[in-house]
């Protein structure tokens, strides 16, 4: 029996995986060959999904993008015993350059082995993490936490191993004291897909890193809360629970330890700003997904008034690796105070798009030619997005910059989640700038009022210069207003709004600054 | 679809005293009546108030807060279409006028023959294959013009099949 892999991850099935094995295993029962077909996740490598891969003595051969009507010339091509004169056979899978230059530790196992299978998860180090901080004390896993120099994977970059040590020390009030682990697995920046792929690809790993931290900070239920746009993750992630459970990797007395934790996936609704981690305290209550002035930190006064962890996934996916490996093997990658891996995703308009984790440090522009191959579109590269819509469009002038949070930081842009999004010759900036202010309309909570008001205003100053009318006053008016939503919102949704339209301003003026047309003016 | 019968009536009757002990109850119950009935009918905000101890108000501000839940009946298809920058840089706002032109209909409107419904969406998750739009539970990357021709035209085919 051969094992033929084709994967059940959101961009492989909207590019027609799910028909593609439904029709590999008709095909194979008619020519009497003996296949298995296995549904693993993506290798993320996105511009060759649907990537088929065979086991072969040599290692698995890859084959990709397949279409369903190339089915009948891989048969043909005795791509069953890995056949390598198919026109879309791409050689051992490992060896593609592409993925063999990359450092994966949080994505070792993404695409290699059955996600919902327990065996496979152990069989690849899976729960090595989780044993061991079964017989650490929890000060023991935090200091471990906080010595592999891992910060927040969301966006704001703050280290983990601290939050960790506040909600360790809180006293939870009350008589039903209880501390939480949350989560953060709403992951609505454009570009980003870096969580849904661990959700998919690898829910174990993220399983073990939530009960390593209720462990280390004694919480007993966590959450997961996922937004409703990933219907396959969610799937794959209560598949999971499910099998953890049944094999008391979850729940009470795990594993006979007498340590408890319980964890549940909750939905979101569409809301951009529920991935605020005080928005989405609100939402797993019940309410309106509302920001919430800070202090109280979540960490002391969070989900239901208790001291609370809210991590975003990568962080919480990076924690068995610590664990299992010491914190001096993860620190080991990276460099000044950004240290470990960040899983980079490259989006938009990109000629090889797909996951890339490796190291801080690398440049930009080596990820974006060496890893991207440049454009999709193959014409010139213009803009480039890091770091989700609150992030600055980067010019070519920067990129240059290493990928680190405090040379990013340095250059008024962001690192964020990893998401780079490019753009190539044919963007208009004007409009970019003002899809910022729009989207901030959109998705604003409503509680502050430079968030909720400014980004209304925003749309319409950037309307103005656009259609050139006072275009200087209102340039300036634009700045002011940008201003006034940095210093004055209540969380990153209006204060980190303006970074992209300040970075169209200052790097792109050209593009505010053109004769108004016809077309424009009707 | 569009009565709220005593079926209806009772099923969310039924949802309610399932869930309402769950932390933050509002969430998965809001969820588990649009996934039952495809919407939230107005009459339906008064069990959950009831259920929860919260006044109808708190609930319809629940809902209206998220983008996800709905208050009319939805078509019988319903597609959404990415708005994120990743997918505009890959040519989605030529695609949206092209969508709205094919339909004949804007964002949070519904075809007049009730089939299909048309939402705006912030990001599918699949920006290394964009453009991308949802069809019901299906999401589907590189849409162009004429792909997406193509699906509408299956969507109505089927339409008539089922009928």
């Amino acid at each position: 029996m051969v094992k033929v892999y084709i994967p059940r991850d959101t961009t492989a099935l909207a590019m027609g995986a799910e028909r593609l094995a439904t029709e590999m295993a008709v095909e194979a029962k008619n020519r009497g060959a003996d296949i298995e077909v296995v549904r693993n996740s993506s290798r993320g490598m996105f511009w060759l999904e649907p990537l088929v891969e065979v086991e072969t003595a040599n290692g698995r051969v890859a084959y990709g993008p397949v279409e369903a009507k190339d089915i009948d010339s891989l048969f043909d091509a005795d791509f069953i015993n890995g056949g390598l004169s198919h026109p879309l056979c791409q050689g051992l899978t490992e060896e593609i350059p592409y993925l063999k230059k990359q450092q994966r530790l949080t994505f070792a196992r993404a695409g290699i082995t059955d996600p919902v299978s327990l065996e496979d998860y152990q069989a690849h180090d899976g729960f090595k993490g989780l044993k061991k901080a079964l017989e650490m004390s929890g000060q023991a896993i935090v200091d471990e936490v906080k010595n592999s120099g891992l910060r927040g994977r969301g966006g704001a970059a703050f280290p983990t191993g601290i939050k960790w040590q506040t909600v360790h020390d809180a006293v939870a009030p009350g008589d039903a004291a209880q501390k939480y682990i949350v989560c953060n697995a709403d992951e609505g920046d454009s570009g980003t897909f870096a969580d849904r792929m661990v959700m998919e690809a690898d829910p174990f790993m993220l399983i073990e890193g939530m009960t390593i931290a209720g462990l280390a900070v004694g919480a007993t239920q966590g959450y997961i809360y996922l937004r409703s746009e990933y219907p396959i993750a969610h799937q794959i992630l209560n598949e999971a629970l499910a099998k953890a459970e049944a094999a008391n990797l979850l729940g009470e007395n795990i594993q006979g330890s007498g340590k408890t934790f319980h964890l549940e996936v909750r939905l979101g609704a569409g809301a951009y700003i529920c991935g605020e981690e005080t928005s989405l305290l609100e939402s797993l209550e019940g309410k309106r997904g509302l920001v919430r002035a800070k202090p109280p930190l979540p960490a002391i006064v969070g989900l239901f008034g208790q001291p609370t962890i809210v991590n975003n996934v990568l962080s919480l996916a990076a924690v068995p690796y610590i664990l299992a490996e010491g914190a001096k093997a993860y620190a080991d990658y990276g460099m000044g105070r950004s240290l470990g891996t960040l899983p980079f995703q490259l989006a938009g308009n990109i000629k090889r798009g797909g996951l890339v984790e490796l190291a801080f440090g690398l440049t930009l522009r080596e990820l974006l030619e060496d890893f991207g191959g440049g454009t999709f579109s193959g014409r010139p590269m213009r803009a480039v997005q890091v770091g989700g819509p609150l992030g600055a469009y980067l010019p070519e002038s920067q990129w240059d910059t290493p990928l680190d949070y405090e040379s990013f930081a340095a250059v008024s842009a962001v690192l964020g989640h990893g998401g780079v999004v490019v753009f190539d010759d044919t963007v208009d900036m004007s409009q970019q700038a003002r899809f910022a202010m729009e989207f901030c309309v959109v998705e604003s909570c409503g509680k502050c009022t430079p968030c909720r008001i400014g980004s209304t205003r925003g749309v319409e100053v950037i309307d103005r210069i656009v259609n050139d009318e006072n275009r200087e006053d209102n340039l300036e008016l634009l700045n002011d207003l940008c201003d006034t939503m940095i210093d004055g919102s209540l969380c990153a949704m209006g204060g980190m709004t303006p970074f992209p339209v300040k970075s169209v301003i200052n790097h792109f003026p050209e593009d505010l600054h053109k004769p108004v047309t016809e077309d424009m003016a009707s | 679809m569009t009565a709220f019968n005593e079926q209806s009536r009772q099923q969310v009757c039924d949802i309610v005293e399932e869930m309402k002990n769950l932390p933050g109850a509002m969430l998965p119950i809001l969820h588990a009546i649009q996934d039952a009935q495809g919407y939230i009918h107005a009459d339906a905000v008064s069990i959950i108030a009831d259920g929860l101890a919260q006044s109808r108000a708190e609930v319809h501000g629940v809902i209206s807060f998220y983008h996800h839940f709905r208050t009319t009946p939805p078509g019988k298809h319903t597609i959404q279409v990415c708005r994120a920058e990743a997918c505009q840089s890959m040519g989605s706002r030529q695609l949206e006028a092209h969508v709205k032109e094919k339909l004949g209909i804007g964002f949070h409107q519904t075809s007049a023959d009730q089939q299909v419904s048309l939402e705006p969406v912030y990001c599918l998750g699949n920006c290394a294959c964009a453009p991308s739009i949802q069809v019901n539970d299906d999401v589907v990357g590189r849409v162009t013009a004429s792909k997406f021709d193509q699906l509408v035209d299956q969507l109505s085919t089927q339409a008539l099949e089922v009928k």
